[in-house]
């Protein structure tokens, strides 16, 4: 039996498991599980969990619906909040019966992706920085009320938040997550914990469990987290910034000493893949139509394509990297929200990035000035696009992208474009408050 | 560990015929280890199986050529890149001199000719050493405890769930504490393999147990700038 195999055994068997989940991802990004015994976990190991895919979104196929979940031993965790810890998880490999690794699972899509872009010589290594609201309740019949709002939770507020902070912080950490927590003076309501940088398989993984952990500890205080991109107009909406770098044989491949604000060849030319392709792969970064009311003006959100070095405008920054620390050398991609899918996301960034390295693009100039109050004219004059400004446009955008295409692979984008086309039409049919309020009126 | 593979210098003439490996091959494969022969620095890099070297015996021979080429192995072992390998000596009575200066390119040696039990005792003792042996079912270390049988970890006696990478790194480190180890040599030895970005993964792992271990533990495990880490209880680096 292989080594990990057994440590899992062990483990389950030394901490008086009860409860194993088996997580996976559907398309849209939504955790799943399904629950063994550790009686059930020897055959887990040895020919997985078979389960009928036709009830998650984007798992069914025309004639087959059976699939199988392979947990990977090697994310073994206990859930230390859940059943007083007797309850353990592993994430999953989803295959086709006959053992050929599922086209719908996203976790594949991104090792594929990944490999690619080892083949190449390059490891990506990334740090999300996730935004959320914390609400009174999750109610969607009513505007979310903030925590500070006053009249709910007066004095109560920062108490709730900071032992909220502390037990989120630790259950997180016990789960192989190291985080910093950063403060939002604008919105006490509002939150952000920065995941430390990790391989990207890892860190999908762990942005899964992230939500659901944030998701479950302010269920457990009474209130309700949020990923939703923007949830209040007129408040900075939510975002997670994305730290990425690649890492080859000789460490950070982004750092060169020599080179402008020590940003290598590679680096330069990962971010103008990134740029060039900024345009097709937004549906997948920004999947709802929620996500495109937070990539407006005047709200630290990113709109035009364009890269600097400092300037909360642009959609690629390059941080300043401390001489002694060539590792940290990255850049930082600002538009995705925490609604993703990660796995989906890192497959189609991975895949720009690596296009603009091995096609050798050209990081256009940087735009160091204030881009929020460009106009369209001074946007032309400049040669700066705009990021999609609806889930529609997005997909378009998208569909005629062979780059995405390749990288999703045709059974995912081909159900995602669909299902977002369909939810697109749903939005377009809808009535809104702001349309009565500002038309009825009048007409 | 499962398979422990020993690289057997020979050195270039037909050496087969040489007893002396011979009996070194025997006692290695009695023990349950996997011996191959390599005749030089190259062989040892090409028949490099998958889970790495555990160790290389060198008799060092008796002829000056012989000798020369033996202690050249035993340099260039040390320099393979990203890996050291236990290596131990097998010299005769009259050559203990040559040992004196040249300490950095050997583990431990051994008396030729030699008894089969001793050397399973040295070879056993080099794999402990160098962190590869079942060692003692508990390893303790201050308010660390491991147990290596049932994989179970704790500090201050409250159980530590660690992913299984986190579990076999922090063993390795705490079968010899205080020793500084590179990143490269611990991804070589407790992930076994090489992959791109793979250092900056044994910074990862160090950091996930840093805090498991929590604010008042996780100077256990010290970082020893631009060398790797080691595992001490003492707060001083
Ligand atoms: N190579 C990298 N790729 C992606 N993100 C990175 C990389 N290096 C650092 N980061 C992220 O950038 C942020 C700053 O990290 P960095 O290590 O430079 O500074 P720091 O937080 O002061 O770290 P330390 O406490 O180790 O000094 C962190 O969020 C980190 O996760």
């Amino acid at each position: 039996m292989e080594p990990q195999f057994d440590y899992v055994l062990k483990a389950v068997e030394e901490r008086q498991v009860r409860l194993i989940r088996l997580w996976f991802t559907d398309v849209l990004g939504q955790l799943k599980s399904v629950a063994i015994s550790p009686a059930e976990l020897d055959s887990a190991f040895e020919e997985g969990v078979h389960f009928d895919g036709s009830a998650i979104d984007g798992f069914s196929r025309v004639q087959e619906s059976d699939v199988i979940a392979k947990p990977d031993p090697s994310t073994f965790e206990l859930m230390p909040w859940a059943d007083g810890g007797s309850t353990g998880r592993m994430f999953c490999d989803i295959s086709n019966p006959d053992g050929t690794a599922f086209s719908g699972d996203p976790r594949h899509i991104l090792k594929r992706n990944l490999r690619e872009a080892e083949a190449n010589g390059y490891a990506l290594f990334v740090a999300p920085e996730m935004e959320f609201f914390y609400f009174a309740d999750g109610n969607p019949n009513h505007q979310p009320e903030l925590l500070d709002s006053g009249s709910f939770f007066d004095l109560t507020t920062s108490d709730v938040a900071s032992d909220l902070r502390r037990r989120t912080i630790s259950v997180l950490e016990a789960m192989s997550i190291p985080v910093e927590y950063s403060f939002h003076e604008d919105s006490p309501s509002q939150h952000e914990i920065d995941l430390r940088y990790t391989d990207a398989l890892t860190m999908a993984d762990q942005i899964m469990t992230f939500r659901l952990v944030v998701r479950e500890l302010a269920l457990e205080r009474d209130r309700y987290a949020s990923f939703m991109p923007k949830p209040i107009a007129g408040i900075q909406g939510s975002g997670m910034h994305l730290h990425l770098s690649l890492f080859g044989e000789h460490g950070n491949a982004f750092h060169d000493p020599e080179a402008e604000y020590g940003l290598s060849e590679v680096g330069r030319a990962f971010t103008a893949g990134l740029l060039r392709h900024a345009r097709e792969i937004t549906a997948v970064t920004n999947q709802l139509v929620n996500s495109y009311k937070r990539l407006v003006n005047g709200f630290e959100a990113p709109v035009w394509i364009s890269w600097a070095q400092q300037n909360r405008s642009a959609l690629v920054r390059v941080p300043v990297t401390r001489v002694d620390k060539p590792s940290s050398t990255r850049i930082e991609y600002r538009s995705p929200d925490p609604s993703c899918n990660p796995y989906l996301a890192f497959s189609v960034l991975v895949a720009a990035g690596m296009k603009g390295i091995t096609e050798g693009y050209e990081l256009p100039g940087e735009l160091k000035q204030n881009l929020n109050e460009l106009s369209a004219s001074e946007a032309g004059k400049l040669g700066v696009s705009a990021l999609p400004a609806s889930l529609a446009e997005a997909l378009d955008e998208m569909e005629r992208s062979e780059l995405v295409q390749e990288a999703l692979g045709d059974h995912i984008f081909e159900w995602f474009l669909r299902n977002k086309r369909s939810e697109w039409a749903d939005y377009k049919a809808h009535v809104s408050p702001w349309e009565l309020q500002r038309y009825l009126p009048s007409w | 560990m499962d398979k422990t593979n020993f690289a057997v210098f020979t050195g270039q003439p037909d050496a087969a015929t040489n007893p002396a490996i011979v009996e070194v091959i025997r006692t290695l494969t009695m023990a349950g280890h996997h011996a191959i022969e390599v005749r030089d620095i190259q062989d040892l890099k090409a028949l490099r199986p998958a889970a790495g070297w555990s160790g290389s015996v060198v008799p060092v021979g008796t002829t000056n050529e012989a000798t020369t080429e033996a202690w050249g192995y035993c340099r260039d072992s040390r320099r393979i890149e990203d890996t050291i390998i236990p290596v131990l000596v097998l010299i005769g009575g009259s050559h203990v001199s040559e040992l004196s200066d040249r300490n950095e390119q050997f583990d431990d040696f051994i008396l030729s000719p030699f008894h089969p039990s001793e050397m399973q005792a040295r070879i056993s003792h080099l794999l402990w050493r160098s962190g590869q042996a079942p060692g003692p079912e508990i390893v303790e270390l201050g308010p660390l405890l491991l147990n290596v049988e049932t994989y179970q970890a704790s500090l201050q006696n409250r159980p530590l769930d660690l992913t299984f990478m986190e579990y076999e790194l922090l063993k390795f480190l705490a079968v010899s504490p205080g020793k500084v180890f590179s990143r490269e040599i611990l991804l070589n030895r407790v992930w076994g393999y090489e992959y791109f970005g793979g250092a900056r993964t044994v910074d990862v792992h160090v950091r996930r147990l840093r805090a498991k271990f929590g604010e008042e533990h996780a100077h256990l495990i010290q970082t020893v700038r631009s060398v790797g880490y080691k595992l001490d209880q003492s707060r001083a680096i």
